[in-house]
């Protein structure tokens, strides 16, 4: 869709909602996980996913030709879950086992446990490197799939994002797009307070990359920046999206301590109520 | 097969040499393969295939942990990386990103760690790979490769390309005496070649220390001591067989590594012997420290990691043996 219509729009809505039910059952359930930072996601990974960007095959995980879709800030493995569940890649009850014993839904993605889980991630900062390693393989293979890497604001810290920020120009990686979930909190607190990222658009334009600014929670601007990054040739894009961590559920926006933290089962029930609100 | 010094072959070529020859051949039968560079190519061979198959060779710079997951990336999609550069660099800069993105992930790729050891000479310790095996011993699914001259470091190299799943490989800068005769090394990851047959004691070694066991193992049997002496050129899977047999038949085992004692080879068998058969033991490598710049040789001499040393390793354990019959 170049541009989602109305009764589109409304459908992606219901499944951010969708996605956001889930995230709430399988962290409430499993007494652990990252709640607020799979939500501040969950418009990203509908757009992507379910707004024909991506193009897949969940009956058929590892087709060459598939757009890739890697989870860098592994700890929103929720969410990821949550959407390839939803997209088929496993069935649904698959959820309720997040972090279980001899269960594969790892409490942080193993690439392949879960089909559709293409990178290993949550020690952060290693997701965009792996993106770059496919596209140099997709070009080896003379395929013309798109990787996608969805990036925390905190893991932009760690040295090893940059390295591959360079490398990605260097190489002209056209067809890799990294969204940055910006949230502005990490795990202890603001990101200005804790250790400062700014100013973004310029130190990732610095490295050679377009840079676009989106409001990470509207699916219609952020499908529609995502189908613009398809065009820009020469260099690797990124979609900055400004985000609030724990959007859905007002409580949880307002404490930025949810980071590793679910949600007690009087919270989860607010927080349903809210989401369906939403 | 070598005999010692007095006998043997001298060495063909450093074996680092030996590696981009192995490296470029492997790519020339196997069309998957890909090398990764962290900028250090023409110390470590991986040129040779740059020259040869430019659009298969990438550069990434002095970035090991970029390095490490564009590799990962690679091998997801269906290639076979070579992941290239000092060993002490990719296993200390990139250990993070080895553990997941290719030991957790188990993933079809290959990490080599060149400039293993202290005889990268002069360089200094910031560069001497000295805890690669003990790091890497730290990773689950990684298959763990010490050749130990020209023949085996192509053997090596092939099995390495051949073996789906994580393998570390470990080269060096050094020239090493040939122990095997071109093409006739036998190599199966997993079983430790017997290079020479004895019963009094075994000396195990790995890497450079195998043709230092074969000059001890000569010494000693001008004295009436014949040892036995295996190359234990796969660190893991360890050959659980050979070393208890080595254990029951000769009742004396020294171990050899060109690392340090703790983590390495030689406490990796002292494990293996306690559960099959404990016999005395004595250790020669790099015990707890690091070493400073020097000549190779003087730096071997200094740290006690000579055929001399094996050989004075060997009549103590002799002596631990006779004291306990």
């Amino acid at each position: 869709m170049a541009r989602p219509s109305l009764s589109d729009l409304n459908a992606l809505e219901e499944t951010a909602r969708g996605l956001r039910l889930d995230i709430l059952d399988m962290t409430t359930r499993a007494a652990s996980g990252h709640p607020s930072s799979s939500f501040s996601a969950t418009e990203i990974v509908t757009a992507l996913f379910f707004g024909g960007i991506l193009r897949y095959r969940s009956n058929e995980p590892h087709w060459p030709e598939r757009d890739r879709f890697i989870m860098s800030k592994g700890h929103a493995a929720p969410l990821l879950y949550a959407a390839l569940a939803r997209a088929g890649y496993f069935a649904r009850d698959e959820l309720w086992r997040l972090r279980e014993i001899d269960s594969p839904v790892q409490g942080h993605p193993i690439q392949d446990m879960m089909q559709g889980v293409e990178a290993t991630t949550g020690s952060l900062g290693q997701g965009l490197s792996v993106g770059l390693g496919h596209v140099l393989g997709g070009r080896l293979n003379n395929l013309r799939y798109r990787v996608y890497v969805l990036l925390g604001d905190g893991e932009c810290q760690a040295g090893q994002i940059w390295e591959a920020a360079m490398a990605a120009a260097h190489f002209k990686a056209d067809n890799l797009v990294a969204i940055l979930d910006y949230n502005k909190y990490q795990e202890t607190g603001p990101i200005s307070r804790e250790m400062a990222l700014e100013p973004m658009v310029e130190k990732w334009q610095s490295f050679g990359w377009h840079v676009e600014e989106v409001d990470g929670h509207s699916i219609v601007a952020l499908v529609e920046r995502l189908r613009a990054a398809q065009e820009v040739r020469g260099q690797p894009s990124i979609l900055i999206a400004h985000t609030i961590k724990g959007k859905g559920v007002s409580f949880v926006e307002a404490d930025y301590t949810f980071h590793g933290r679910a949600l007690t089962a009087e919270q989860a029930r607010k927080a349903r109520e809210e989401i369906l609100c939403g | 097969m070598r005999l010692g010094k007095e006998t043997g072959p001298q060495a063909s070529k450093p074996l680092r040499d030996a590696f981009g020859d192995a490296l470029l051949e492997t790519c020339r039968t196997d069309s998957r393969i890909v090398v990764l560079d962290g900028d250090l190519g023409n110390s470590t061979k991986a040129e040779y295939v740059r020259e040869a198959f430019p659009e298969r060779f990438f550069n990434l710079g002095i970035a090991e942990s970029n390095l490490v997951c564009v590799g990962a990336g690679l091998a997801a999609c269906g290639f076979i990386p070579f992941i290239v550069s000092f060993s002490s660099f990719l296993l200390c800069n990139a250990y993070d990103q080895i553990r997941l993105a290719i030991s957790l992930s188990n993933l079809n790729a290959k990490v080599v760690g060149s400039h293993g050891g202290i005889t990268l000479g002069k360089d200094g310790p910031t560069q001497m790979g000295i805890e690669d095996l003990a790091l890497v011993g730290g990773l689950p699914t990684f298959v763990i490769l010490v050749p130990s001259d020209s023949a085996s470091m192509h053997k090596a190299v092939q099995a390495a390309a051949e073996h789906v799943g994580p393998v570390f490989l470990r080269s060096s800068r050094m020239a090493i005496p040939d122990i095997y005769p071109k093409d006739e090394c036998p190599f199966e990851i997993g079983k430790a070649n017997v290079v020479r047959q004895g019963s009094d004691l075994t000396i195990i070694g790995c890497g450079i220390m195998v043709s230092m066991a074969l000059d001890a193992a000569a010494v000693l049997a001008q004295g009436g001591i014949e040892a036995r002496v295996l190359d234990m050129h796969t660190i893991r899977p360890m050959d659980r067989a050979a070393i208890a047999a080595a254990a029951r038949e000769t009742g004396a085992i020294v171990t050899a590594e060109e690392h340090l004692l703790q983590g390495g080879m030689g406490s990796n068998i002292a494990r293996l012997v306690g559960e099959e058969h404990p016999v005395p033991m004595r250790f020669v490598g790099l015990d707890d420290t690091y070493v400073e710049s020097g000549d190779p040789e003087a730096l071997l001499s200094k740290y006690g990691m000579t055929s001399q040393d094996i050989a004075m390793a060997a009549r103590e354990v002799l002596a631990a043996k006779e004291a306990q019959s």
